[in-house]
């Protein structure tokens, strides 16, 4: 029973790490790859640690595995945070985009303290 | 060989062409960014293979290899990161 419960966690985490890895193949974009693998990757792992915890029951492997799934969930996010902020500094435009609010965010946020400096200057 | 190693198997089979995609996007990627999402992808994904090769042989040395790979795949991510915006590993 225990072997069918951990076998139906592990194939829904295998067919959200596939779908993630093929977000990562088949989208056009920096941003779009890294929102559709980062998201189906981070659940599909939790889901085969959980798979873990509940195949090998209470003992060493499973509190690996929690200590894994926590630490996983606090850092994918964190690191997709910023490849984002890096990907966009680093000169790379989201390429069909009609919304850029982050650029918007930045000039907004860079302007105040440019005309102050030039009204300085002035 | 029962049922459940023939499914561990297939997992194996199927987390390896997961890594072989990201594999792909890391040898084909156009900018420097697709590649180190690639890299941080395919980090997570050889943590989930670590734990699925611990169920397969019962016993629990690959679930610390996990633990170790997946503190290196973070901070491997953020010093690319940082690095990618043209800030020194200091700043």
């Amino acid at each position: 029973m225990t072997e069918l419960v951990a076998a139906v966690l592990l194939a829904a985490g295998l067919v959200f790490n596939f779908l993630g890895c093929l977000g990562l193949v088949r989208l056009p974009d920096v941003y779009t790859r890294l929102q559709a693998s980062t998201k189906c990757v981070t659940l599909g792992t939790c889901l085969i640690l959980l798979a873990v915890i509940v195949a090998t029951g209470v003992g060493s492997a499973a509190a690996k595995a929690l200590i894994i799934g926590a630490f996983i969930l606090l850092t994918c996010p964190t690191a997709a945070h910023a490849l984002a902020r890096g990907s966009y500094r680093s000169g790379i435009k989201p390429t069909p985009s009609v919304v850029d609010a982050y650029g918007d965010a930045i000039a907004s946020e860079c302007e105040p303290a440019g005309s102050g400096g030039n009204n300085e200057k002035a | 060989m029962t049922f459940w190693q023939t499914f561990l198997w297939f997992m194996v089979g199927g987390l390896a062409l997961c890594a072989a995609m990201c594999i792909f996007r890391i040898v084909r990627g156009p900018t420097p960014p697709d590649r180190t999402v690639a890299i941080d992808i395919l980090g997570v994904i050889l943590v989930s293979m670590c734990a699925v090769v611990a169920l397969l042989t019962g016993r629990d040395f690959p679930m610390t290899i996990a633990i170790a790979w997946s503190l290196l795949a973070f901070i491997g991510t953020t010093a690319l990161a940082k690095h990618l915006e043209g800030r020194s590993f200091d700043d």
